[in-house]
């Protein structure tokens, strides 16, 4: 039986947010102040032994990304915290920015001491401004602790754009422009914000950082699946009978999260379908949910943990309806840049729009397949590549659905 | 406040540009031409960039809109929980249709995609305050609110 484990959201509901007294009466702070008196390559070294890999979706080795920035030597150097969480059905970086502000702070000063960074910045999604508000209460009281030190954290806000979570997007935002991805290389690590080396980890992975720093790598890469060790932060959503947040170690399987912790599918119906990490993920059949929800356990079955999301279906779903509503989002969500993005995912909604109005053929199946395959490669970032895996994965698992409605 | 005050306000902030239009939307509820072309005077870009930035980001609107923006998750949650009776219980009871405002100018009418209160599905926000397990029969509680 699944149980809970609380790393990231250690402190969730047990301490006031807003009061820095009370994270620091539980500890908070402590790990800064040890990595501080830590050699910065020992303190790296301690964060790769841990394996901590990126909660962005990507799953980067953290410890590495953050050695990259390290060894780049600039007179400026940033960190940047991934807070645009635009996945739909996610909101666990929510979740820990409202429930403990001061952990992705610290996590994010640990980061600043190890690469040599003293400027931060937060980018929170344009959606959330009521939680840039407890992220300023949070910064001011840090400052007015003199916990920081002389890092200094700074917020800035999106205005609605999916892509803007890519990294590079994203330091096109902050730097006042369109969120359009950049070419890479050269990465973030190297030459990101203002063209000085960045590191940019998500919300979750900083609120890790405090804990590994406080009990140690080996503590931490011996939780959950030791390709990917810890906890995943998950949000259920659908026709599942507990649509609430969950922390449970990355060897939890699939199974153990919609029918122990999510309670089953509601209303007595029988499962359909389950799509895990958000719109770009595969959508998985009952024959795989003994897979755990790690990040190589995922690829393996051409699925995806991403953000953590995992959107329950029942039998009553239709996955071309449900599909056409994904495709509406990425062509909404193309940035346009590059063409096989762009017109591909128009093409998709199309195609998907002509099967679900009854007049698709088995050619324009065969048509998805193509383009799916040509832009999971041709798409210059993340966006395009993954947007045909929902297309793709409903083709595959449950072809009936499109063939009822063939021509 | 005018929104030429509430650019220079952002004058000095590298890449303010963004953090500027929020400020101006606040007030407007939307961003003017001259707006626009005001922050890209202050934050020293060619006018083209300045729009380009305005038209890219979905919750900058460059055309006039109702004071009170009304916004409607339909991502595939939301979707899936009934999001398609809400928008037709607000569009009643507005009587505006999805993308327009009202003729008194209170409020405008929007589909977004998630909003990140997924666990209350389906949900609305109003100047991004958020409205969790929106059904029909509550519209016209919600938007009393605003009247
Ligand atoms: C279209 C797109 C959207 C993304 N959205 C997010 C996001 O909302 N939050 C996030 O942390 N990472 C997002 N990412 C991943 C980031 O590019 C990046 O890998 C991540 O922030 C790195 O942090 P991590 O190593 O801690 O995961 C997105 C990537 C793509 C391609
Ligand atoms: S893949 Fe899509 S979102 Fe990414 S750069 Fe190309 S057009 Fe933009
Ligand atoms: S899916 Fe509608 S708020 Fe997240």
């Amino acid at each position: 039986m699944a149980e809970e484990m609380r790393i990231v959201l250690r402190n969730y509901g047990k301490i006031d947010p807003l009061n820095i007294d009370e994270y620091i009466a539980a500890g908070g702070y402590k790990a800064l102040e040890k990595a501080k008196g830590m050699n910065k390559i020992d303190l790296i070294e301690e964060v790769k032994k841990s394996n901590l890999r990126g909660r962005g979706g990507a799953g980067f080795n953290c410890g590495q990304k953050w050695f990259f920035a390290y060894q780049t030597n600039a007179d400026q150097k940033y960190v940047v915290c991934n807070a645009d969480e635009g996945e739909p059905g996610t909101y666990k970086d929510r979740l820990i920015m409202q429930g403990d502000p001061q952990s992705v702070l610290e996590g994010m000063a640990v980061c600043g001491y190890a690469i040599g960074a003293n400027k931060g910045f937060i980018y929170c999604r344009g959606e959330y401004p009521y939680v840039v508000d407890i992220l300023n209460q949070a910064i001011d009281q840090a400052k007015a602790k003199g916990v920081l030190g002389d890092f200094d954290i700074e917020v800035r806000m999106g205005a609605g754009a999916y892509v803007c979570g890519e990294e590079t997007a994203l330091i096109e935002s902050i730097e006042g422009h369109r969120g359009e991805p950049r070419f890479k290389p050269p990465f973030p690590g190297v030459e990101g914000l203002w063209g000085k080396p960045t590191i940019i980890n998500n919300v979750e992975t900083f609120a890790n950082i405090p804990v590994i720093v406080d009990k140690g790598g080996d503590w931490y890469a011996a939780i959950g699946a030791p390709s990917y060790p810890g906890t995943k932060v998950l949000t259920l959503t659908g026709d599942v009978n507990n649509k609430t947040f969950f922390e449970v170690p990355t060897s939890t399987t699939i199974r153990e999260v919609v029918y122990g912790l999510g309670g089953g599918v509601a209303g007595g119906k029988k499962f359909k379908a389950v799509q895990i990490g958000g719109t770009s993920g595969g959508f998985i059949p009952e024959s795989l949910l003994d897979t755990a929800i790690s990040f190589d356990a995922m690829s393996a079955i051409g699925a995806t943990l991403g953000s953590g999301a995992v959107f329950v279906m029942d039998e009553s779903r239709d996955m071309v309806d449900v599909v056409s509503k994904i495709t509406k989002f990425f062509e909404h969500e193309s940035c346009g840049k590059c063409a096989p993005c762009r017109e591909g995912t128009a093409r998709m909604n199309e195609l998907v729009g002509k099967i679900k109005g009854g007049k698709g053929s088995a050619a324009d199946i065969a048509l998805l397949k193509k383009l799916g395959g040509v832009m999971s490669i041709a798409c210059l970032c993340g966006l395009g590549q993954a947007a045909p895996a929902p297309v793709l994965t409903t083709i595959g698992h449950f072809a009936a659905d499109y063939e009822d409605k063939l021509v | 406040m005018s929104y030429k005050e509430i650019i220079a306000k952002y004058a000095e902030v590298p890449g303010g540009i963004i953090e500027a239009f929020h400020a101006v939307e606040k007030e407007l509820s939307f961003l003017p031409e001259e707006a626009i072309a005001e922050a890209a005077r202050v934050f020293k870009v060619p006018a083209a960039e300045a729009f380009g930035v305005a038209s890219f980001y979905s919750m900058f609107s460059t055309k006039a809109r109702g004071k009170n923006v009304i916004r409607l998750c339909e991502s595939a949650p939301c979707h899936v929980a009934g999001a398609a009776e809400v928008v037709a219980a607000i569009e009643k009871e507005l009587g505006i249709r999805m993308g327009e405002s009202t003729n008194d100018g209170l409020f405008a009418l929007e589909f977004t995609e998630c909003v990140g209160q997924c666990q209350a599905t389906p949900v609305i926000t109003i100047n991004s305050k958020p409205y969790l397990d929106v059904t029909p029969a509550i519209i016209p509680n919600i938007l009393a609110e605003y009247k």
